[in-house]
């Protein structure tokens, strides 16, 4: 009954509170209004789909399952959608679907991140305001190929912009303050933090190899043209997290990860240093048997630095301290490390960083301008044809045999009464109802294409069974 | 080539008499008049695929997606699994798995601590060895391991065994229990001595294994048998995977929400109970209680000392949770609710205070409401899947008698 009431709420919500307005292909568009819920709209949508979410008030968490969703605020004379999890919401929008996109949404007060992907390849998170209390900020991770540009995002106990083991993107033109961290690069590969105004937070920009994660490398973080400045915030990070471990007043932070290219950035005003490098030691966490402890192959391009290091604080004095090091630095290598260089070195006070090199003269980053793959990952994996046999195998296999009882009835009594008709038993699939007292319901499949659905049923109809065996025997003979 | 021949004229017989009985309309669920009291299976279990080479390869739905592999969300490839045997060495893997004739002490199968009956874990927070009868709580007589009998759902996926990820293959994790004292106090000379002196498996292991009448049975084939049948516990047609594959009614609102808490930033199960495994296989200290009386366990810091891992444990799977109670390294925890209690409660809480361990980042202090701890349990639920389970031997070519398996003998779920 409870159900009835639920569905009858959704599609009077879908005629009285949305406008559907079909576009030219079969893309719609679904309207949400202050009132209505954007999660009934996810629901509707199918991929493809746009929701337009117009000003008001929206107390919920937003999950989006779906491939190919594009949720979109309307600021409407400087009125925006707002998000507000009060303080008691988990997170405000969480996507795993792959090609998504968050354009223009105010985001506060979620007990967890202001939004998430997870596992979720080819996304866009655009245009938002993340004003934070939260853990992080945007937060995309395990995601492979995507976008992080024009947010600002405050407020925020770890990270306003966390891209965890994630690949190929671009994290550009966001403006992140008043956080433990501004932005935080964490054991990916192939990204471009570009163009990002990064202040007032305990630290600007870290490039991350955490310990005791399944993704064992972080390569080839470019952090380039961003303004960092102030980060002198007294780390604030709850007692016990990964972001509690942070030194403070410190511009750009590179922590085991390997490849990091620093240039062009403008980095002034951070008093304990402008850069520094520290390994797993460093950290009171766990060290990782499988991964390599210390920062390699960083580059240090030419980049501007002023009235930096100043009064260091926290644990770069600490470090300073135990060192029995007077003079501060604004360059500091806390570790060991093979491979690096620094520009213009003779410029720059530095500490620890004998080994680097001179960089080449000449030698930039610039000839590469993004991170993002030129094609989207494709959604399904095209070495994996779904075949009939091959979703027989995956899916009916579980309940089905050919012969005999398992969860479902025999194959072989199925085929009897589907023989010659394929798309009866396709569209049964999709839809089916109990047809024997001593057997549960089949769930639907309808998850699958009328086309898969169909090549399935061909291959249970002609192929499985007999017609193989008998191919075998005759083998077998010979 | 003996083998070949052999192998190809019992098919050939087999599929004769399979064909007989379809044209006949007789159901082959019937017992097939086969002369052979052990007969090895031509086919794959359920969620493999024979291909060319008559080996047996894994296929999933989530093959099909091309994210990077096994690093969490909702439609994202499986890692790597050990695949590929044939379907005769998985089925003669299957046979010694329920044989106490692997055990020094004649009484002892893989499956009395690894048990259809209770998610091939065994009901108990500590596992019993060497020298004990009966399964499950009432085991008893045997000798006490100090740590929990895992899972063997989906360890074909794993890339490190045991709870402190002291083995990097499944067939070193095989040598584990098979010469352990306390477990199944085997060794390898008499290992092989018995399975040589056993008629039946020598002709099973011929069959499987190509090997001549002059050829013995050595422990590498045991062992590869074993590992092969182990790969074959494959779970991942649960209702969450038709609900992650898209079929959004396979969940109840309750349950879904409760995957949402699941896999929120508050909660942050998944940040560790990684999907589609629903681990990510790493270390992690979490500081679970130890049973009454039992001295706190160090964990990995034993064999990777120096490391701060004091406490530390691999993550286990979350597949058929709700049928390996009670939980944790040792059994700290004994139903859902009291783990879900554990993680909710302030960090650290049941570290002895003479510890030194650093508790991972990720345990916080989500204070989630009772209505979203409850949604939580109804989730975990809806990971349960046995339905390829693999038949249980009635008997097993050394005549011993095989681990009991019965309704009775189901745990009692506190949580249903």
């Amino acid at each position: 009954m409870k159900k009835v009431i639920f569905a009858v709420l959704i599609s009077i919500t879908a005629i009285v509170g949305s406008t559907q307005l079909w576009a030219a292909t079969s893309a719609k568009v679904i309207a949400v209004r202050d009132g209505d819920s954007i999660q009934n709209a996810i629901r509707e949508a199918s991929p493809g789909d746009t929701i337009l979410v117009y000003p008001g008030l929206y107390k919920e968490t937003v999950y989006i399952d779906k491939n190919d969703i594009t949720i979109r605020g309307v600021v409407e004379a400087g009125k925006w959608p707002v998000m507000d999890g009060e303080d008691v919401l988990n997170d405000g929008i969480l996507v795993a679907g792959h090609g998504v996109t968050v354009d223009r949404f105010v985001i506060r007060r979620f007990k967890g991140n202001g939004i998430m992907t997870q596992g979720a390849n080819n996304y866009k998170i655009i245009n938002n305001i993340v004003e934070g209390d939260s853990v992080y900020g945007i937060f995309p991770q395990f995601s492979n190929n995507g976008l992080v540009a024009d947010n600002v995002i405050w407020n925020v106990h770890d990270a306003a912009i966390y891209l965890g083991m994630c690949q190929n993107a671009d994290v550009v033109r966001n403006d992140t303050f008043g956080s433990v961290m501004g932005i935080e690069i964490e054991n990916s590969t192939n990204i471009l933090v570009e163009n990002n105004t990064v202040h007032d937070n305990s630290s600007g920009i870290q490039v991350t190899l955490l310990q005791g994660l399944p993704v064992k490398t972080a390569n080839n973080t470019i952090v380039r043209r961003n303004f960092i400045s102030d980060n002198n915030v007294p780390n604030f990070a709850p007692a016990g997290s990964a972001a509690a471990a942070t030194p403070a007043g410190t511009g750009v932070v590179v922590f085991a990860a390997d490849s990091t290219t620093i240039e062009g950035n403008i980095i002034t005003g951070n008093d304990s240093a402008a850069i520094i490098m520290i390994d797993h030691d460093s950290s009171p966490n766990m060290r990782d048997p499988e991964m390599d402890p210390t920062p390699d192959d960083t580059k240090i391009y030419d980049n501007v630095y002023w009235n930096n290091a100043n009064k260091p604080f926290g644990a770069v004095k600490d470090f300073l301290d135990t060192a029995k090091l007077k003079e501060a630095a604004e360059i500091i290598l806390a570790t060991q490390s093979k491979g690096g260089c620094i520009a213009n070195r003779s410029s720059v006070r530095e500490l620890g960083t004998q080994d680097f090199d001179e960089c080449p003269a000449g030698a930039t980053s610039l000839d590469v301008t993004t991170m993002q793959l030129a094609e989207p990952v494709p959604e399904n994996n095209e070495q994996t044809q779904l075949n009939g046999e091959f979703a027989y195998q995956a899916i009916c296999a579980g309940c089905h045999i050919y012969d005999g009882r398992m969860v479902g009835p025999p194959m072989r009594v199925i085929q009897a009464i589907y023989r010659g008709r394929p798309e009866a038993m396709a569209e049964w699939i999709a839809n089916p109802t109990r047809k024997r007292e001593d057997y549960p319901e089949m769930p639907p499949q309808n998850y699958l294409s009328e086309k898969d659905r169909l090549e399935v049923a061909n291959y249970i109809l002609n192929v499985l069974g007999k017609p193989r065996k008998l191919r075998e025997a005759r083998e077998d003979k010979e | 080539m003996n083998f070949i021949v052999f192998h190809t004229a019992r098919n050939a017989a087999v599929l004769a008499a399979i064909f007989l009985a379809q044209i006949c309309g007789v159901s082959l669920a019937a017992p097939a008049p086969d002369v052979d009291a052990f007969p090895l299976k031509s086919d794959c279990p359920p969620s493999f695929m024979l291909v060319a080479e008559n080996s047996c390869q894994l296929v999933s739905l989530y093959q099909r997606y091309s994210s990077p592999k096994g690093f969490g969300g909702l439609r994202n490839p499986l890692p790597d699994a050990r695949s590929g045997f044939s379907p005769q060495e998985i089925d003669l893997g299957r046979y010694l798995f329920f044989d106490p004739l692997l055990s020094g002490d004649k009484k002892t199968s893989c499956a009395h601590c690894h048990h259809p009956d209770y998610g091939y874990a065994d009901g108990r927070g500590m596992a019993m060895g060497f020298g004990g009868t009966g399964v499950g709580i009432d085991r008893a007589g045997g000798t006490e391991i100090n740590r929990a009998a895992p899972t063997l759902w989906n360890v074909g996926f794993l890339r490190r065994y045991f709870w402190d990820w002291r083995a990097t293959t499944l067939e070193a994790q095989a040598e584990g229990p098979l010469y352990s004292d306390v477990e199944m106090g085997n060794t390898p000379a008499q290992l092989e001595a018995d399975i040589n002196a056993n008629e039946d498996y020598r002709r099973l292991f011929a069959r499987a294994f190509g090997l001549t009448d002059d050829q013995s049975v050595e422990e590498g084939h045991i062992i590869r048998a074993l590992v092969a049948f182990e790969t074959s516990l494959v779970s991942l047609n649960s209702r969450y995977d038709r609900y992650a594959h898209g079929d959004h009614s396979a969940l109840t609102a309750q349950e879904q929400a409760g995957h949402s808490i699941f896999r929120s930033f508050v909660a942050r199960c998944s940040q560790c109970h990684t999907p589609p495994l629903f681990s990510n296989g790493e270390l992690a200290v979490i500081g679970a209680p130890e049973p009454e009386g039992k001295a706190f366990d160090t964990g990995a810091d034993a064999i990777f000392p120096g490391m701060k891992l004091t406490g530390a444990f691999k993550v286990p799977t979350l597949r058929n949770i709700s049928r390996t109670a009670p939980y944790m390294h040792s059994g700290g925890l004994a139903s859902l609710q009291d783990v879900v209690t554990f993680y909710n409660d302030e960090r650290g809480h049941s570290l002895p205070e003479d510890v030194d361990a650093v508790i991972h980042w990720h345990i916080a202090d989500p204070n989630l409401r009772k209505e979203e701890e409850l949604a939580l349990i109804a989730f975990l639920h809806t990971l349960e899947d046995e339905t390829t389970a693999p038949v249980v031997p009635s008997s097993v070519p050394s005549g011993l008698p095989v681990v009991p398996v019965a309704a009775t003998t189901l745990p009692k779920s506190k949580n249903k």
